[in-house]
């Protein structure tokens, strides 16, 4: 108990200050994530009963030391002894709950403010988005000063859902059969891992070269990037030509390639710099177009299906029938070697 | 107190009263304890509410009730009948519909949480658990969809087949987005409606996707 409650005294400081800081957007709305009076909270009394518990235990307790110093020895020993014990014992289980309370409020009370902490991010209209999703097609032409780049969330965030709604599309019209996990967790994994991983990946590179772009920037100009692999493949899953799908990938990915490019060049200083974040960004970008058109495409499945092995890795396709295939050849060798008998 | 002093009680009059408080016949405590009521009291008011909310689902009207108490029932039990509809789809019989069935769970659970979380963080008005239990209810009518699909399915899988399925999903589809934005966008600033409705379309338009789609084989 005694570590524990200055441990408690310890983490009081930087706390209170949070506390300080989430109460204000609380009192704006009211609108909290989870409305602490409609969840039914069934476990028990509230915050100050538990305090007026823990406030009685400690009175009755100093009532009982008293009693028992006034009357003493003229009781048995044991039961003296089992009398204190039952005190002590109510007593910690008092102390217990009410800290367990307090780690719950706590608790609760921190999962508020992570949630409000995203709220500015979020701060959008819909002419907003739809001017930015537009903007994120067209490079700029000025590199020489820095572009501004608007650190929002919202945009990005539905048009990675939209790209993993298009890529479940594209998976069940070429029948791609994931053993080892399901459909939507490879397409979730891969969209979310792509855009949270690049992006820090490339917020890193930043960091090197000096550019001038903060972690929510980035995220944001990597989720506009997106805008253009959504139109590249919602076109190519349903149309299958190898040819057009180039075009796309040339022209669409290369524009939005391209503007993320320069808006990222305009923010940095230095010829190896830039090339160096360039380089990466193009070649990331590009490739996840090529990666997420080949990989869940219907005609490169034959391929795969005679790349691979003996063992099956996790992402497993069905077995063709060898013994029909075995059959037939050797049928046509009994035949070839008959003919020439 | 002076004014009491030539205050007295003789002696031989007995001081007697009622000390009893007069009961009320109806305390509050009896109309609020469900204990002792019979089970089939309990589980046909639940029923009823549950059902109830299927109507307003079926027919949109701007109550609040759906809103006001809410309750996760019809949520599940249509989620788990959606789940075990879907399984079978998968082209090895030996998978036996498993991811299938984690597969829809999975979408509509963490698809609801997601669009709530997104519906607040845009300054809406409405709690989490409402929100949850609007979505919910609301795909009731993909439900009513992919019971019609197997039974289409059941005759055939030609284009035939394939164009009144894709009519059936279409319909309700657009049925369940307009049943939940009628309750969820009126919680929303006049202005931002547009950004909470399109998460909306995307989760219902994944789920007729998965439903249009499955080939019992």
């Amino acid at each position: 108990v005694g570590p524990g409650r200055g441990r408690r005294r310890g983490r009081a400081g930087p706390g209170r200050t949070g506390a300080d800081a989430v109460s204000a957007p609380m009192q704006g709305g009211g609108s909290a994530v989870i409305d602490m009076e409609n969840m039914d909270d069934t476990s028990g009394s509230s915050f100050e009963d538990m305090g007026e518990m823990h406030q009685r235990m400690k009175e009755e307790e100093e009532e009982e030391a008293e009693g028992e110093a006034g009357t003493g020895e003229e009781e048995d020993g044991e039961f003296l002894g089992m009398k204190g014990l039952r005190g002590q014992l109510g007593r910690q289980v008092a102390d217990q709950m009410w800290q367990v309370g307090k780690r719950q409020a706590s608790r609760a009370f921190s999962l508020y403010a992570n949630i409000d902490i995203l709220r500015p991010y979020f701060d959008v209209e819909p002419v907003q988005v739809r001017a930015r999703l537009l903007e994120s097609m067209i490079p700029v032409k000025m590199i020489n000063f820095p572009q501004k780049i608007a650190g929002e969330l919202y945009g990005p965030l539905m048009l990675v859902f939209t790209l993993v709604a298009i890529l479940l599309h594209g998976m069940k019209t070429s029948d791609t059969i994931i053993r080892e996990g399901t459909l939507m967790g490879t397409a979730i994994g891969t969209c979310f891992g792509y855009w949270l991983g690049v992006s820090s990946f490339m917020y890193f590179l930043a960091y090197l070269c000096n550019a001038q772009i903060t972690m929510v920037q980035m995220l944001s100009l990597l989720g506009y990037g997106l805008f253009g692999h959504c139109i590249t493949l919602f076109v190519t899953y349903n149309i299958h030509f190898h040819s057009l799908f180039y075009i796309f990938w040339l022209v669409v990915g290369g524009l939005s390639t391209l503007r993320m490019v320069a808006v990222l060049v305009s923010r940095t200083v230095g010829h190896t710099q830039r090339l160096i974040l360039c380089g990466t960004l193009a070649a990331l970008h590009m490739l996840f177009l090529l990666y997420l058109h080949f990989a869940y495409h219907k005609v490169v499945e034959g391929i795969l299906d005679t790349l691979e092995g003996p063992n099956m890795p996790p992402f497993q396709r069905v077995a063709r029938d060898i013994p029909v295939v075995s059959n037939a050849v050797l049928n046509t060798t009994a035949k070839a070697i008959a003919l020439t008998l | 107190f002076p004014g009491l002093a030539d205050v007295s009680i003789s002696q031989d009059i007995p001081v007697e009263g009622e000390i009893t408080v007069p009961v009320g016949s109806h305390s509050p405590d009896e109309d609020y304890s469900t204990l002792d009521e019979p089970v089939k009291d309990t589980i046909m008011r639940d029923l009823k509410a549950v059902g109830k909310k299927f109507v307003h689902v079926m027919y949109p009207r701007k109550s609040s009730a759906l809103l006001r108490d809410w309750d996760l029932w019809g949520p599940l039990v249509l989620c788990v009948s959606l789940a075990l509809m879907l399984q079978g789809g998968s082209a090895d019989s030996k998978d036996d519909g498993g991811p299938q069935f984690a597969e829809v769970f999975v979408i509509i659970w963490f698809g609801a949480v997601v669009i709530t979380l997104n519906s607040k963080l845009l300054g809406g008005t409405i709690s989490f658990f409402q929100s949850l239990c609007v979505l919910g209810y609301c795909v009731l009518p993909l439900t009513v969809a992919m019971l019609v699909c197997r039974l289409v399915l059941l005759a055939g899988a030609g284009t035939v087949s394939f164009v009144i399925r894709l009519i059936v999903v279409g319909a309700m589809f657009g049925w369940s987005t307009l049943a939940s934005t009628a309750f969820l966008a009126d919680s929303q600033p006049p202005n931002r409606k547009a950004l909470v409705v399109y998460p909306i379309f995307l989760f219902y338009f994944v789920i007729s996707w998965m439903i249009l789609t499955f080939t019992p084989q």
